[in-house]
């Protein structure tokens, strides 16, 4: 329990935790979702800004426990930079690294900044933490999209 | 009952007198399981609490040596069943003091409000008309009311509590009247601990014409609870929090009330004769109990009642009230550590923030060091609103745990802190 414990808190997401990134309001967000996750009361609020299909920006807030945070501030950085696309793409990787079974092997390789989740899987009652922000942000993109093809 | 003079288990000199808490202990096979290589120490007992063996054997045999369906049946089982549930109604009954016509088997109190609200509830409640309930109300016991307020028309009132988690009676007076139809209050706060001057308010909802339902989830276990002293119209309870199995609890309702209201759900069992033209329903408490009911439940939760009434509750409540003194005073020395609910009487509920660490990360960590506590809204959302907190960490007190538990507790709430720090 202790090295998956360990797993679970690493040095980086503990990091996150305290020092969130790209934490606060926009206010020229053209994407935003609401999270919540009603078990804990935890929630969340992510803001993007998309231009020409590139994720130029994306800020959160919220308040939700070091898991979910942390989760919430690495998903911000990794998506800066990214197109639209690629982010959907990486919300299904995200949501596979926290789902497989503990017992498969997951290729760390690819991962980068994400393979510090990979400890989430062994904790069942955690894996909604850390997938909250990404089921928000999937959503601000999804409702915008949804949105725009009307 | 033997008494080990060398127990390394500290009781105070009071309750050491008639209270064994390693024979206790002994009794609950679970107590002796380990958790992540550690003994567990089980702190979730707001939750659910855990069986003793006699509760286990008395289940184990009924179905191996008892079983059968019950009412009607001639032969040598089902007479045997019929007789194990109609005892164990006595026995429930005994237990808070009322008669056994007035306690109908539900699934838990959750189902025993639902049956209120829907039949005396439907029946008597209108547009206009007001209901009661505490800030501090289980959503089981907000929910139903709204939603019948939603189909009647009437009108759901909110008494506050103060920043304690206490309830004023000077509230209560000012909210009552001609247009109060009904009371419901929980006897003790899940998340808060805080004991409700519930006598007070049922005299006074009974002055004001109204009736008062009594939700006794919390209560039934941890104090003496006497229906017929209370004068409470109904009282609701489940089994599992009262050291029986799930999906078993009860409703206790005045005579006069239950035979005016309708009937619950129709079927076998709540019936005196069935016609196309007309069904005549069976007497109180039949009339509310449609289909085979949990016979094992009822059986398993008579023997909960017997072992609880052979330790002696006022001995339980005792203790309990002692463990949790020591909790409170112990944790006091945490500068991080705020307590959520400091009301003067209060019992087994020690509900706590941390100022840097999440209650959902407290959990887990606590786990790791075998120690299962809740963390969450406990199903009351409205507390969490009015301290402006998402969620608490809560850690619910039963007579098995010991004041070394509450030290194992407290020592990994601190490695926590300091974890986060």
């Amino acid at each position: 329990m202790k090295n998956e414990l360990n797993d679970l808190y690493q040095e980086v997401i503990l990091d996150h935790n305290k020092n969130p990134r790209n934490f606060g309001d926009m206010h020229d967000a053209n994407h935003s979702a609401a999270g919540h996750n009603p078990l804990c009361g935890d929630h969340i609020d992510v803001d993007l800004k998309v231009k020409d299909g590139i994720i130029e920006d994306v800020k959160f807030h919220g308040a939700g426990c070091a898991i979910s945070k942390a989760s919430a501030s690495i998903m911000t950085t990794t998506l800066i930079g990214q197109s639209v696309e690629e982010a959907k793409e990486m919300f299904k990787q995200f949501v596979d690294i926290v789902t497989t079974d503990p017992e498969e092997e997951i290729d760390t390789l690819n991962l980068g900044k994400l393979a510090v989740f990979c400890g989430v899987r062994e904790f069942p009652a955690r894996v909604k933490c850390a997938s909250l922000a990404w089921h928000t942000m999937k959503n601000a993109l999804d409702d915008e999209s949804g949105a725009s093809t009307e | 009952m033997s008494f080990n003079q060398n127990s390394p288990t500290t009781v105070s000199a009071g309750a050491m007198m008639t209270f064994n808490i390693n024979k206790i202990r002994a009794d609950f096979p679970i107590l002796q399981t380990e958790v992540n290589g550690h003994p567990l120490v089980y702190l979730d007992n707001a939750a659910s609490t855990q069986k003793p063996q006699v509760v286990i054997d008395s289940i184990t045999k009924y179905y191996t040596e008892q079983n059968s369906n019950i009412h009607r049946g001639v032969h040598h089982l089902s007479e045997l069943a019929t007789k194990l549930y109609e005892n164990a109604r006595k026995t429930i009954a005994k237990f808070i003091s009322a008669d056994p016509k007035e306690i109908i088997y539900t699934r838990g109190a959750t189902e025993s409000i639902n049956l209120v609200v829907s039949t005396y509830g439907r029946k008597f409640i209108g547009e206009g008309d007001e209901i009661i309930i505490t800030e501090m109300e289980h959503h089981s016991n907000i929910v139903p009311w709204q939603m019948l307020c939603e189909e009647k028309g009437a009108k759901l009132r909110i008494l506050r509590m103060n920043d304690n988690g206490e309830i004023s009676i000077d509230n209560f007076k000012e909210m009552l009247n001609e247009k109060t139809k009904f009371v419901s209050i929980v006897h003790i706060s899940n998340s808060l601990g805080t004991i409700n001057p519930v006598k007070e308010m049922i005299d006074l909802t009974h002055e004001a014409g109204a009736v008062f339902l009594l939700d006794g989830a919390q209560s039934i276990q941890h104090v003496a609870v006497d229906v017929k002293a209370l004068d409470c119209d109904f009282f609701v309870v489940s089994g599992h929090k009262l050291y029986g199995p799930t999906g078993i609890g009860f409703l206790y309702g005045k005579k006069e009330f239950l035979e005016a209201m309708p009937p619950y759900q129709g079927g076998g069992d709540m019936i005196l004769s069935v016609n196309f033209e007309k069904t005549v329903f069976n007497e109180v408490p039949y009339k509310f109990e449609a289909g085979t009911p949990n016979i094992a439940g009822a059986v398993g939760l008579a023997e909960a009642i017997k072992y609880i009434d052979g330790i002696g509750i006022d001995k339980i409540a005792a203790y309990e009230t002692e463990l949790l003194d020591y909790a409170t005073a112990v944790v006091a020395d945490i500068p991080e550590l705020r307590i959520i609910g400091t009301a003067a009487n209060k019992t087994s509920v020690l509900s706590f923030v941390l100022s840097n660490v999440h209650p959902h990360d407290i959990g887990t960590f606590l786990n790791a060091d075998g120690v299962a506590i809740r963390t969450g809204h406990h199903c009351t959302e409205p507390v969490m609103h009015k301290f402006k907190i998402p969620a608490t960490s809560r850690a619910s007190i039963s007579f098995y745990n010991t004041k070394e538990e509450i030290d194992v507790f407290v020592a990994s709430v601190k490695k926590v802190i300091k974890m986060f720090s």
